[in-house]
């Protein structure tokens, strides 16, 4: 355990601002991210948890703070860094961002082809890897965007994602518009390679039951800032309001008492 | 914890340390040793070490794998380690995996080699690729040509429709007029003033020779309102105008708005499509008058400027040179143009698939074909036109 304690946590942010025009959507935000665990993020629509990550992985500009992401700062790095940072973390975006113009195939060995240095036979045959692993059939490799469904999608696009093993795994509301039985085969997927692959993983979500299934914490987005970090206990026993009426809803009563957190 | 010695290159980046392969024959088998990083990284010599293993030592009944000195592990590294073993248990061979702990235990157990089937074979054969190519484009050339008549015979339908029910849109189609003529017009009444200058000097320059270079008035006249105004005209809308209706109708088809129009129960057609003909349909036939007004200007300039011919004079030859008629021939054409670049470009949009490059195709496909298409017209209208001497 010491060598987890004295390394940096996986992401470390202090005092982040972000907003548009007067708007500001992030104040003086704090959160910490530690390595190896699964960090789920909640908030109201709009609140800024799409933001948030966003500006993490730097899309969206900040106006204060920094952003560390494995004790690097990200605004204090060359561009030799930062390519290595962004060669170490997977994005799944909320709509896949496939490029529709490739196969899965293709699109999976997007950054192989970039960064690594390999025989296609081995790439060829590690995109195929990376296809079942996320539970997508062989016949999928070939097959364009445009021919695969919602939940086939979530799945390519998180197979990208893991393309070069990443340390770092962003999922932007992972199960969004996935059915009952698909959204858990995804969360029970994002566990399994989470506890084999050792990644962190920072999950936004609006889905109750991914958060008691697979998040190791839990941080609750309002007011512009990280209002609460803890377990599934803690958010329960919180008194800020929309903390309590979100853990406390009709949906969350629902899903408590059978999936409490092993 | 699961992570621990899984290690990353941003957290040591600089010294990876190469892969090795220890193999070592004893009597009760072979004894393989992995050291060092087994990731992508080192995807190409640890890929080699494994082949080298394989090929050097096949006959082995027992294998024995000691991963415990892996420094850094991952899925490469662990589909490698698979695909020896199943190239030995493919021949009856024992293969025991020491792993070092609890995460790579896992790894390897998710993982299952087997090899790759090779996708469809393609292009073992190049006369027949050809010829299938060949075929596809001209089934693909008689399908054009099909789904723009059918396409016409369903527009027809429709402005029938809206004949007697008298909803026009008008609101969309004068925006349309706004975007596709007044819009342009800055770049068309441009080109088509230098052009007027080209010709002009040109034919001032070549019939001087002959002393004939008033007649340069009487071949600017004759050719701008004839040919060149309208042809140019119509090669520039379908350039910046055609290109941009398949553009927006592919992107509105790509992300469903289509099909939600229809669904709430409006046509497509009425809505989207036939606004923009007819807005084209407008713009043209004024854009063609621009056209020969500012190509006779700058007819007019470069006369006076070059040829020393005032303006008096290059009016009242113009007057001499050419009627009414020469001014309609090209003005008749303008319709027709429109009606054959917003029929293709509609169409072309309206066969957008599912992905970016498609919808870049097919405004390629749009600009191009309407490009000929005109051309071709201007052709046919020639041989009407010089046949009823007109």
């Amino acid at each position: 355990m010491s060598t987890l304690i004295s390394s940096p946590p996986a992401l470390s942010i202090r005092g982040l601002s972000v907003g548009f025009g007067d708007h500001l959507v992030l104040e003086n935000l704090d959160l910490d991210v530690r390595r190896g665990e699964v960090i789920g993020f909640v908030g109201g629509s709009g609140t800024g948890k799409s933001v948030l990550m966003r500006s993490i992985l730097g899309l969206t500009p900040k106006r204060a703070g920094t952003i560390e992401v494995f004790g690097r700062n990200l605004d204090r790095i060359d561009a030799r860094e930062r390519q290595q940072i962004e060669r170490n973390w997977g994005v799944l975006f909320q709509h896949g961002a496939l490029f529709s113009g490739l196969n899965v195939m293709q699109n999976i060995q997007v950054m192989m082809r970039e960064h690594a240095h390999m025989s296609p036979r081995l790439r060829d045959e590690l995109a195929m890897c990376k296809i079942e692993l996320v539970g997508l059939p062989p016949d999928a490799a070939y097959k364009y965007p445009a021919e695969l469904s919602g939940g086939m999608i979530k799945r390519a696009a998180l197979a990208r994602a893991l393309a070069l093993d990443p340390a770092l795994l962003f999922l932007d509301e992972p199960t969004a518009g996935l059915d009952p039985i698909g959204a858990s085969e995804f969360d029970h997927l994002v566990a399994t390679l989470q506890k084999t692959l050792g990644l962190t993983v920072f999950m936004v979500t609006h889905d109750l039951d991914s958060l008691y299934a697979i998040c190791d914490r839990i941080a609750a987005l309002a007011e512009r800032r990280v209002v609460l970090v803890g377990s599934v206990d803690d958010m329960k026993s919180s008194t800020h309001p929309w903390v309590y009426s979100y853990f406390h809803g009709k949906r969350a009563r629902q899903i408590i008492t059978p999936a409490s957190p092993a | 914890m699961a992570f621990i010695h899984y290690s990353h290159g941003v957290d040591m980046p600089a010294p990876t340390f190469p892969p090795e392969l220890i193999c070592d024959v004893r009597a009760d088998g072979l004894y393989l040793s992995a050291r060092g990083e087994w990731t992508w990284r080192t995807a190409m010599a640890a890929e080699r070490l494994i082949d080298e293993a394989w090929l050097g030592h096949q006959d082995h009944k027992f294998i024995y794998v000691d991963l415990s000195d892996v420094s850094a592990f991952d899925t490469t590294g662990a589909w490698l380690i698979a695909r020896l073993r199943s190239l030995y248990e493919a021949r009856a061979a024992q293969v025991h995996i020491h792993s070092a702990d609890e995460a790579q235990t896992l790894l390897l157990a998710q993982i299952h080699y087997h090899p790759l089937k090779p996708n469809t074979p393609q292009g073992d054969e190049p006369m027949f690729d050809m010829l299938v190519d060949v075929g596809e484009t001209i089934v693909g050339a008689g399908q054009d040509f099909y789904t723009t008549l059918a396409f016409f015979g369903e527009l027809t339908t429709v402005v029938v429709g809206l004949w007697r029910r008298h909803k026009w849109r008008m609101t969309s189609i004068v925006y349309h007029v706004e975007s596709f003529a007044w819009r342009g017009l800055p770049v068309i009444a441009l080109i088509n003033f230098l052009v007027g200058c080209i010709v002009a000097q040109q034919g001032i320059f070549q019939l001087q020779r002959f002393g004939a270079a008033t007649f340069a008035v009487d071949l600017i006249g004759i050719l701008v309102l004839r040919e060149l105004a309208v042809l140019l005209t119509s090669i520039m809308v379908a350039g910046r105008t055609g290109s941009a209706i398949t553009a927006e109708i592919g992107s509105m088809k790509m992300r469903e708005e289509v099909d939600a129009l229809r669904v709430m129960g409006f046509n497509p057609m009425e809505v989207l499509v036939l606004p923009r003909l007819i807005a084209l349909i407008i713009s043209l036939p004024l854009l063609t008058f621009v056209s020969d007004m500012s190509a006779l200007l700058g007819g007019l300039v470069v006369s006076w400027v070059y040829g020393d011919l005032s303006p008096e004079i290059f009016l009242s030859r113009l007057q001499n040179a050419i009627a009414l008629n020469t001014f309609l021939v090209g003005l008749i054409k303008a319709p027709v143009m429109a009606l054959a670049i917003g029929l293709i470009a509609v169409t072309q949009g309206l066969a957008v698939g599912g992905s970016a490059e498609s919808l870049g195709r097919q405004v390629t496909g749009s600009v191009v074909k309407s490009i000929f298409m005109v051309i071709v017209i201007d052709g046919l209208f020639a041989m009407f036109f010089a046949s009823i001497r007109y």
